[in-house]
């Protein structure tokens, strides 16, 4: 049913900590290989090997400079990598617009799917998405998005360990984290609520369970307290500094 | 990782299976996309790859995978893969091939290389670029007897690898690491990636999460700049000068270790002061030649010494051994030797030089681009964080003087620097610069700081000299790469020629311990300093990304002799797995399997993958059959090798000794009795490490393993390896050092000033007249900042920072260098259809006020113009950029006919190599000679050292990258 | 967003045969039109027809539509197939009607509730259609109150302009009201100016800056800073840029508005004008420059679209 489930009360859901991730699309690269040969792929390419190649991705890794300022507390410029994907809203559009049910949300455990042998290919839900989170090619027909790796998490063929979102799993520096968002005991929960995680464009209404943690503080020049600031002696005479000698008399051990 | 209940869902959907199984098997090998050499596991099904994934118990990745690795998938399927050798029937460069069978192939090749080898084996110039087997094919070289061999640390980073060496036996660059677990503050100079990509990364995480202040110095604010606490936008090629004020200060301010230094360092050894004299600042030893210090003669009263009244007090001190324990070492003062020479500790010559108001902050600060208020405040972080918050390790260890300790303290400062520090011309002393600073924070292998990875520490410099001479047997007498302690190590001819083609051990380029590739095809081309016959070429793609002047260098490769009409250079025999730029220039091409169809082997021997608790080292194993009429290169080179009749290479009655291939060469053969290329598994039964008689059944034990072996050390040799008896015997055992005895790091680089001697006319080696000076100046025993090297023509013994100005300021204003981005290898992304889909192109970025000022509009077509040529290409804004400097991912930009790429493809139509503006060659300074674009020590490419300006386009906004060179001389 | 020609194209004829029908409709129940006049039934049906078969090519799987009917509960693009095909139903009873029928016929009671479910039919449809676009929040351009109103209109004032011209007097030979042909041009004259007003204001309002999202606001950086994209996750075109990141140049924009904003308001005041003096051929040509207005719009109304999702390239 494109209806909405009842609210869950297991939110699965990706937690990206925008403090440590470096932008390196491993995480872009392993969701891509892992679908692409998987039960909800494959994600085509057009022009692989020519003028304009695109394909389908569930994920993808933007970048941004970011200029802060007196209101933001010091003044600083800032390089932010910005991960993109599902982020498995809890009432989006893209399930209700969608009008062959093959836009769905998992009623157990809040993931947002398509079936791909219920969709059309009518491109509303992709529409509907302010995410950009819907792909969608021609010479499939049907609309493809991140499953949250559906096929891995529960998959009993898998070691336990592995039983993860591909991209958490291949994330070099461990900016992602997986688990239930609906838990508030829940790890990433925690570090939600430790680290002021925040959803993306709240202003839709959809509800996003995935989070966003905020670059933490830098602690560089610009807000050195004055203690840790150096004192820079200004007079400071280059050409009168203690001589060399002054260490003969320093008692060292071998 | 969250424990989810599996259930039975009630979905709509048709045919979501949840237990699905993802393959049919699992092969667990080793990557090969990048030098990184993470664990792979290769899910199979149906006869194909189905994904490759991290391998969670593998010491280097720990179960993550970069967007390379999970797409080598794509490059194992690369429509690009070669499929049969090929024999060149068109003209040089044109690719036009005709089929091959091996064998044909493999006569030939016999054919070129026997008749070489008969007449003159230093006429074969053997290069095997990325080479991740060089523990083969050094000793192959070796075999075959030609001193000409090289792999690409030449171009890569030779500094890093060179200075760490010859400092510290160990290196940032693959031998050593930051302590990821305790550091408190990352210093990070100059790395946009490195070979530790994934290490790095997971440490950087580990940082993160525990709030250790990471700083990034370097020109571009990206990657792992972008998520550094601190970015310092430096001037590209002045690091050694912030440095050099970073100790300034930390002298000035006596926020120094100097224990540390004294004891593990040669700080406190005496330098002789004899001006002139053939030992001049060499270290004062006795008889014995043991290096002898002064110490503090044992006294009731310890009176303050007055500065004004210098030389008082040192009559309370007597000579020692430099090496006796329990003694007081001191620092400074001018001591007289017992017999009547005069000396003085390093750390005073040191000291003298950074106290100088040549370092101090106020005097860099401009040519760095750094505020002095940052200099000072980042130096007195360091110091506060090595020495306020240094850490303690309730940990007991053994020194290697016997004395037990009850805990290990830690300096938590940890350093790293990779190529932006290596790829200038500068970078040797600058990279020594920083492993001083290290030392005087008491910061290598401590607790919290640089680390070594095992098998490293070795002795700095480690003992093996480079091969030179041909045994009667045709084989030389060494691996042709290795460090030369002295003059005499060099690899020159009676009148102190370079008698290597590539003029690496010359006077030209003394440590160029990796050899220079990059050099290789100028100088055969160029007959200098002799014509070569066969250019046989593995794994590099030196007709493109690999080469300065890439135009020139495709040029010189087709270039046929006029008096002859032969092509200068007569044969190239080219190894690839793909349809590289440079297939089309060989004569003969060999195709390799791709990486999941071949054994190899990372072998403690060659470049390891240990880590800083562990030894560590892997084989690849296939995982597929090939599909084509391939052969993995090791198994053809082997094969050549038995044909050739090479000792080593065949037994007593010349038939082959491993007609099995690499597999079996990296089971059966031993280097020294006991030592192989693996460590794992070894003895008959399989229970020996390290050292132990080969074990046939060594594979199988890898393969269950994971295709990796690791053995930890133990926990009381984890720090302070150099000179940590619980590591010392764990490290010999293992055949890692031949003996216990401490290692000493080179504070004082006794070693180089033999050199500088040699060059001031001492000693039986002495440089030719035309590198007398230039020997004489970089050969400092102490580390020093010099600007680029094309503007400092007129030698200086000090360095004057103020009146420093980059090379060709006015003209050419702009520093222009690259990055690696971090979903691409090089030139191989390419050819992956994942890949190219996030760059296709690439982009000139530059600040919006250098672009402002040069009046460039976002993504504008603009031109690049070195006094090489100019390069059309796309300008983009970006704030992350230092003013003064330009930048660009490198090796995006491809060739048309390359790569199975269309020909309208981006890479091949819009996206640029900076290559074509690199010079390989400095500007003549006094007309004769013309010395390589790279470091005068070890003979790195200076690739950035590259100065560069902008300049109009009449259509700024119609695509197209275009290349503008000047002619070059002797070129068609 | 990019401007489809199967989804205008379906937009604009179903939207035309969806006024026609309902002007037929509301026609033939009040008797303005002859029961037995089939051709503007037949022409609507052929209309929405080709429209419905647009969207249907428009589809990535187009064997697959009948599934489009299954989610009526909370999708317009469903309610709307559904309507489509439920209104098929009364225009084909009045089309059946047609056939001769002699005596008292029990069709012929059929026909008042067929002519008045056709023209209800329509509206739904329509109004089904207009939500479609209406309903997607993350394009301000479609999400708002201007929409809904402006198909209906538009479809009306096709509809309209298409009875006019299909219902020139002479066309028929047999009885019927000419007066009737007032009502048409009357409608079209005077839904003219709201059509194009309304879209004027829609315009003005769209030109407003209203916070719709940014590299900043749709990033969440912009609680630390101001935000500009550096580098993007792909330097080519991808489906996400090709289908939502068409960017029209103001200054086209500004001459396309202008065109359909005459065209639409001027077209049957070209009737009222000509037609005395030309004949049925001032009918066709007012239609084809009617059309032609509210092709323009209909490919301004995508093209001047803006998706939300295009603040994460910067654009
Ligand atoms: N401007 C600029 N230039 C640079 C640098 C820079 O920073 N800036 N960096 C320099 C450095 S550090 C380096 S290391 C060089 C790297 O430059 P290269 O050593 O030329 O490196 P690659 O592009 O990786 O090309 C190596 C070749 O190996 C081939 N290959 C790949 N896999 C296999 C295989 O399995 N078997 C065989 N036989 N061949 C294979 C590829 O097809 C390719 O032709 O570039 C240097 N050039
Ligand atoms: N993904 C990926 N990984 C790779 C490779 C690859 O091609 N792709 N190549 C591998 C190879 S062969 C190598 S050698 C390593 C190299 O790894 P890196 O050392 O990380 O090499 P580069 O990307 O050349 O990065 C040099 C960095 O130094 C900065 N820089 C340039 N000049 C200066 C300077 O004067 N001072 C300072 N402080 N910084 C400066 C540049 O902005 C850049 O960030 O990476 C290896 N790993
Ligand atoms: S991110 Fe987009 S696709 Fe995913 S649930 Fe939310 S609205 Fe739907
Ligand atoms: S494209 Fe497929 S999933 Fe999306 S709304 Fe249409 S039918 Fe539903
Ligand atoms: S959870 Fe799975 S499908 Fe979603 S982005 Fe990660 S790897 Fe891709
Ligand atoms: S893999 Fe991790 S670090 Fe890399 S881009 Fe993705 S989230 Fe960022
Ligand atoms: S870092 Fe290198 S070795 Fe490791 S997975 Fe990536 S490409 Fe492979
Ligand atoms: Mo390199």
């Amino acid at each position: 049913m494109t209806s909405l489930p009842p609210p869950t009360a297991k939110k699965l859901g990706l937690v990206i900590d925008l403090d440590t991730c470096v932008g390196c699309h491993a995480c872009a690269v392993a969701c891509k290989e892992w679908n692409d040969d998987g039960d909800f792929g494959p994600l085509l390419d057009k022009e692989p090997y020519g003028k304009e190649p695109s394909g389908v991705w569930f994920n993808r890794v933007h970048s941004y400079a970011v200029e802060q300022d007196a209101t933001h507390g010091a003044s600083r410029e800032l390089t932010v990598h910005f991960p993109r994907s599902c982020l498995h809203c809890e009432t989006p559009d893209c399930v209700t617009v969608c009008p062959t049910g093959a836009s769905y949300k998992r009623a157990e455990d809040g993931i947002v799917l398509v079936d791909a042998d219920k969709c059309i290919g009518c491109q509303l839900c992709s529409w509907a998405c302010p995410y950009g989170a819907r792909e969608f090619s021609m010479e499939r027909g049907t609309m493809q998005k991140c499953t949250l790796c559906v096929d891995r998490i529960y998959n009993e063929t898998l070691d336990e360990e592995d039983r993860q979102p591909a991209c958490v799993m291949a994330c070099p520096t461990r900016a992602r984290h997986f688990g239930d968002l609906g838990d508030e005991n829940s790890a990433i929960s925690k570090l939600v609520a430790e680290r002021d995680g925040y959803a993306l464009m709240p202003e839709y209404g959809y509800q996003p369970v995935n989070r966003y943690l905020p670059p933490r503080p830098r602690r560089d020049g610009c807000n050195a307290t004055p203690e840790t600031k150096v004192a820079h002696e200004e007079q400071l005479d280059r050409e009168k500094l203690p001589g060399v000698l002054r260490w003969l008399d320093r008692a060292l051990s071998r | 990782m969250v424990a989810l209940r599996t259930m039975a869902p009630v979905v709509p959907h048709a045919r979501l299976e949840l237990n699905k199984p993802t393959g049919d098997e699992v092969k667990t090998t080793t990557c090969y996309m990048c030098a990184c050499r993470c664990g792979i596991r290769a899910h199979l099904k149906n006869g194909r790859v189905r994904y490759i994934d991290g391998n969670p118990k593998h010491p280097v990745n720990r179960g993550v995978i970069c967007a390379k690795g999970s797409a080598g998938i794509m490059q194992h399927y690369s429509p690009a893969r070669l499929s049969k050798p090929l024999l060149r029937v068109g003209e040089r460069g044109a690719g036009e091939f005709r089929e091959i069978e091996w064998d044909e192939a493999l006569a030939l090749a016999t054919k070129w290389l026997g008749d070489i080898r008969a007449r003159d084996p230093d006429q074969l110039a053997f290069f095997t670029g990325r080479d991740q087997s060089q523990a083969l094919t050094g000793w192959w070289a070796q075999a075959y007897g030609t001193i000409n061999y090289a792999a690409h640390g030449g171009f890569c980073s030779v500094n890093m690898a060179a200075a760490g060496m010859y400092t510290l036996g160990g290196s940032f660059w693959e031998f050593g690491e930051p302590d990821w677990d305790l550091t408190k503050y990352l210093m990070l100079w100059g790395v946009a990636e490195d070979h530790d990509s994934n290490p790095i990364k997971l440490g950087l995480g580990k940082l993160k999460a525990r709030g250790a202040k990471i700083v990034a110095i370097n020109p571009v604010r990206s990657g792992y700049g972008a998520i550094a606490d601190e970015w310092v936008p430096i001037n590209p090629g002045t690091d050694g000068l912030l440095a050099g004020a970073f100790i300034h200060e930390l002298l000035r301010t006596d926020r120094i270790d100097l224990d540390y230094l004294v004891r593990y360092t040669n700080a406190h050894h005496l330098v002789i002061r004899a001006p002139g004299a053939a030992d001049d600042g060499m270290i004062a030893r006795d008889a014995e030649g043991n290096a002898l210090c002064a110490v503090s003669a044992p006294r009731e009263h310890h009176p303050h010494p007055d500065p004004l009244r210098e030389g008082e007090d040192l009559k309370a001190s007597r000579i020692d051994r430099a090496d006796a324990v329990d003694i007081a070492p001191l620092v400074v003062g001018e001591y007289t030797l017992p017999d009547g020479r005069s000396a003085v500790p390093a750390f005073q010559l040191f000291a003298e030089r950074y106290l100088s108001v040549e370092y101090a902050p106020e005097s860099v600060a401009q040519a760095c681009g750094v505020s002095v208020e940052t200099i000072c405040r980042l130096a007195r972080e360091l110091a506060e964080t090595a020495f306020d918050q240094s850490i303690t390790l309730k940990q007991r260890w053994t020194d290697a003087w016997g004395r037990e300790h009850a805990e290990m303290v830690g300096r938590p400062i940890a350093m790293h620097a990779m190529r932006g520090i290596s790829a200038h011309a500068n970078g040797f002393h600058t990279c020594r610069t920083l492993h001083l600073l290290q030392m005087l924070l008491g910061a290598i292998d401590t607790p919290g700081s640089f680390r070594y990875q095992p098998p490293y520490p070795k002795s700095a410099p480690p003992p093996n000299r480079p091969g030179k001479t041909r045994r009667p047997n045709g084989t030389l007498d060494a691996g042709p790469l290795g460090y030369v302690h002295a003059p005499e190590d060099l690899v020159v001819d009676a009148q102190g020629d370079p008698r290597r083609i590539d003029k690496a051990f010359s006077w030209e380029h003394p440590f160029a311990a990796h050899g220079m590739l990059q050099n290789v095809i100028a100088n055969a081309h160029a007959g200098d300093p002799y014509r070569i016959d066969t250019l046989f070429l593995f794994m590099a793609n030196m007709g493109w990304n690999s080469a300065m002047n890439t135009t020139a260098t495709r040029q010189m490769l087709c270039d046929r002799d006029p008096a002859s009409g032969e092509y200068r250079i007569p044969h190239i025999i080219y190894a690839d797995a793909y349809d590289s730029e440079t297939v089309a220039f060989a004569d003969l091409v060999l195709p390799d399997t791709t990486y999941l169809e071949r054994h190899d082997c990372i072998s403690l021997l060659d470049r390891p993958i240990s880590d800083a608790d562990c030894a560590a080292d892997a084989i690849r194993q296939p995982v597929m059959q090939p599909d084509r009429d391939v052969r993995p290169f090791q198994d053809v080179l082997l094969e050549l090798g038995a044909r050739l009749k090479l000792p080593g290479l065949v037994d007593d009655d010349g038939a082959a000794k491993y007609p099995r291939g690499y597999a079996q060469y990296m089971v059966e053969h031993e280097r020294a009795p006991g030592v192989g290329l693996l460590a794992g598994w070894r003895g008959a039964d399989g229970a020996s490490e390290g050292i132990g008689a080969p074990n046939p059944d060594q594979l199988a034990r890898y393969i269950e393993h994971g295709c990796h072996w690791h053995r930890e050390i133990p926990a009381a040799g984890r720090y302070y390896k150099m000179a940590n008896r619980d590591y010392l015997e764990w490290a010999k055992a293992l055949g890692f050092v031949g003996s216990t005895q401490p290692i000493v790091m080179q504070f004082y680089a006794e070693t180089l000033q033999k050199f500088r001697l040699a060059a001031q006319g001492h000693g039986a080696a002495q440089p030719p007249e035309k590198d007398r000076e230039r020997v004489a100046r970089f050969f400092d025993p102490l580390p020093f900042w010099y600007g680029s090297l094309e503007e400092a023509k007129a030698p200086s013994p000090q360095p004057s920072p103020q009146t420093m100005k980059p090379s060709g300021e006015s003209e050419y204003p702009l520093c222009a260098i690259t990055q690696r981005p971090m979903f691409m290898y090089h030139s191989w992304g390419s050819q992956n259809k994942w890949l190219r889909q996030i760059a296709t192109r690439n982009y000139l970025y530059l600040h919006p006020h250098t672009a402002s000022a040069n009046g460039v509009a976002d993504e504008d077509w603009i031109w690049l113009a070195a006094p090489r040529g100019r390069i059309r290409v796309q300008a983009k804004l970006h704030a992350g950029t230092a003013p003064g400097t330009v930048w660009t991912w490198n090796a995006i930009g491809k060739r048309k006919g390359a790569w199975a790429l269309s020909a309208n493809a981006p890479e091949n139509v819009d996206g640029f190599l900076l290559n074509h503006l690199i010079d390989e060659s400095l500007p003549a300074g006094d007309g004769k000679t013309r010395y390589a674009n790279a470091d005068p020590v070890t003979g790195q490419a200076a690739w950035f050292d590259l100065r560069v300006r902008i300049e109009h386009d009449e259509n700024p906004r119609v695509d197209g990258h275009r290349i503008e060179l000047v002619p070059t001389k002797g070129l068609p | 967003m990019r401007p489809t020609f199967s989804i205008i194209l379906f937009t604009v004829l179903s939207g035309a045969g969806y006024g026609l029908l309902f002007l037929c409709g509301l026609g033939m129940a009040i008797d303005g039109l002859p029961a037995n006049d089939s051709a503007p039934l037949l022409v609507g049906g052929l209309l929405v027809s080709v429209g419905l078969m647009a969207s249907v090519g428009h589809l990535g799987k187009p064997m697959r539509a009948w599934r489009a009917f299954s989610q009526w509960r909370s999708s317009w693009l469903s309610r709307e197939g559904i309507a489509a095909l439920a209104t098929y139903v009364p225009l084909v009873v009045l089309l059946s009607l047609w056939f001769p029928c002699r005596g008292n016929c029990v069709w012929l009671s059929l026909r008042i509730p067929a002519c008045l479910l056709l023209a209800a039919g329509c509206v739904v449809t329509v109004f089904c259609t207009a939500n479609i676009y209406a309903c997607l929040k993350p394009i301000r351009a479609w999400n708002n109150a201007y929409t809904l109103p402006l198909y209906l209109l538009l479809g009306l004032y096709s509809g309209a302009m298409l009875l006019l011209t299909l219902d020139w007097p002479p066309v028929h030979s047999g009885a019927y009201d000419a007066r009737m042909q007032w009502l048409w041009l009357a409608t079209a004259i005077i839904i003219a100016p709201s059509c194009a007003l309304l879209k004027w204001r829609y315009w003005q309002w769209l030109d407003t800056r209203a916070v719709t999202p940014d590299a900043g606001s749709a990033t969440g950086l912009d609680r630390i800073g101001s935000v500009q994209s550096f580098e993007q996750p792909h330097t080519e075109e991808n489906y996400l840029t090709h289908e939502m990141g068409f960017v029209l140049a103001r200054k086209h924009s500004r001459r396309l508005r202008r065109i359909a904003f005459w065209l639409i308001l001027l077209a049957p005041l070209a009737v009222f004008a000509l037609g005395w003096l030309i004949g049925w051929p001032a009918a066709w040509l007012a239609l084809a420059l009617g059309m032609t207005g509210i092709f323009v719009e209909r490919w301004l109304f995508f093209a001047e679209a803006k998706h939300a999702v295009m603040a994460y390239y910067g654009r």
